[in-house]
């Protein structure tokens, strides 16, 4: 589904990415984690080119993202992402939130879009909230419209980005619930997370990352029971 | 002040009432002309290319770095006559008005984007929507809302700056009040008269602005 082949990125002098490579398989939830600044963040939002890199290779879904001739919204309409601060529009209701890119991406017509969107609403237990704006909403609840809003787009892809580092810690739970739903689905999924239950629980696989390189990666028994590498050994020393 | 005379404002009614559809006319054509041009420069400044961009930047330098009062006579005297043999006032003053206001305007709208979260664009990218929906859907429609009071204000400033072109004979308000000076040599009928219309007309447009604002605060 995706491979990332020799993935480099500098910002300026300082490099971030030190040449990544990895194979994201159909159905499978891939668990990113790793200190703060070692370029996991980077590293996801390249998958769908929000950041443009400087060397190597990821296709998606059969896309080069570096080949000129890529329609990049092309790849994006099947690659979902949810961001640790949510974005969603404040200037529309939760339901236009969801239907929007449907509507204008897809063509959807807007009684197709508003049903897709209620069954949405509906998964993540928001039904009740679908003609509110999103700052009457609660972190956790805005968080799972922004997943309702990926998913409307029916991606192939889901990528996460750190999404419940912004929650308050009551919050946490009810996002991760709809991430594990979502994986028992089968929704091909990377998740950066500082969350290691989830990462142990779900996680089909736990890339650990470190200074701009992947120092370690296996099954969460392999990462979380028997870890490999002194880096990764100190990390998690610090985070159980 | 003791023998205020009514009856030469009376007397230059009709000439006031034409100098303010002047005055109208010129602050419109400054507002719609001004608008769309610094939409244009707007988005001019902010290209990544740098040697783009420059022609964008010095055009804000120019018309916000010198004062309108000597743009205004460059280019009637000067600009224009390169054109035209009769260079006509009004028209003058138009381009002018237009071409300084768009400048300040180009700032609000830059300003007014760049001030949306950058989440924000990336959400919508990240959706599959092009740039240009991302902008009409998403960005613009949060930043119109933050740039209507700035814009508001340029707007009263146009219409009190368009008393300007009084100076090279721009048959507007000004230009009436000064003909009236001249006349009579009276100071407080013609300069009272023509203040109080101009602030009867930026009172007007502010309390328009400020019934916008509020619609789209709901």
């Amino acid at each position: 589904m995706i491979q990332v082949t020799n993935l480099k990125k500098s910002y300026g002098s300082l490099q971030v990415l030190k040449g990544i490579d990895v194979h994201i398989h159909e159905k499978e939830v891939v668990v990113v984690i790793g200190p703060s600044g070692s370029g996991k963040s980077t590293f996801l939002r390249c998958l769908n080119m929000l950041e443009d890199f400087d060397e190597g290779d990821i296709v998606v879904d059969g896309f080069y993202l570096k080949d000129p001739k890529t329609d990049l919204n092309k790849v994006r309409e099947e690659v979902g992402m949810v961001f640790q601060r949510f974005n969603l529009f404040p200037h529309m209701t939760v339901l236009d939130n969801i239907t929007l890119a449907p509507m204008k991406v897809r063509k959807w017509s807007k009684e197709k879009a508003t049903e897709k969107a209620m069954q949405l609403l509906a998964k993540v237990g928001l039904q009740d909230k679908a003609h509110v704006y999103p700052d009457s909403l609660s972190g956790g609840q805005a968080q799972r419209v922004a997943i309702a809003r990926a998913l409307a787009m029916e991606p192939k892809v889901m990528l996460f980005d750190e999404p419940t580092s912004a929650l308050d810690p009551e919050m946490v739970g009810e996002v991760l619930a709809v991430m594990k739903q979502l994986a028992k689905e089968g929704m091909t999924m990377v998740v950066v997370t500082h969350e290691m239950g989830f990462a142990r629980e779900v996680g089909d696989r736990v890339l650990f990352m470190d200074g701009g390189v992947i120092v370690e990666e296996g099954t969460p028994q392999q990462i979380f029971d028997a870890p490999q590498h002194e880096r990764t050994k100190s990390f998690l020393s610090k985070v159980l | 002040m003791m023998d205020f005379r009514f009856n030469i404002i009376v007397e230059y009614a009709p000439f006031f009432l034409k100098g303010v559809l002047w005055t109208i006319g010129l602050s419109l054509i400054g507002i719609l002309f001004g608008t769309i041009l610094g939409l244009a420069i707007g988005l001019g400044k902010m290209v990544q290319n740098r040697l783009v961009r420059l022609p964008f930047d010095w055009y804000v330098h120019f018309f916000r770095g010198t004062p309108l009062f000597v743009q205004i006579l460059l280019i009637h005297f000067g600009i224009m006559p390169m054109f035209t043999a009769q260079p006509n006032p009004l028209v003058s003053g138009a381009i002018s008005l237009s071409l300084n206001a768009a400048a300040y305007i180009a700032e609000i709208f830059r300003a007014g984007i760049q001030s949306i979260d950058r989440g924000q664009m990336e959400a919508a990218r990240s959706l599959g929507m092009t740039h240009v929906q991302a902008m009409r859907y998403i960005i613009l429609p949060q930043a119109i809302k933050r740039m209507i009071p700035p814009l508001g204000n340029e707007f009263i400033v146009l219409i009190k700056d368009s008393s300007l072109a009084a100076i090279i004979a721009a048959p507007e308000l000004m230009y009436w009040g000064r003909a009236m000076q001249g006349q009579y040599y009276r100071v407080w009928e013609p300069y009272l008269t023509v203040a109080l219309i101009y602030l009867v007309l930026t009172l007007s447009l502010s309390k328009l602005l400020h019934r916008l604002e509020r619609r789209y605060d709901a």
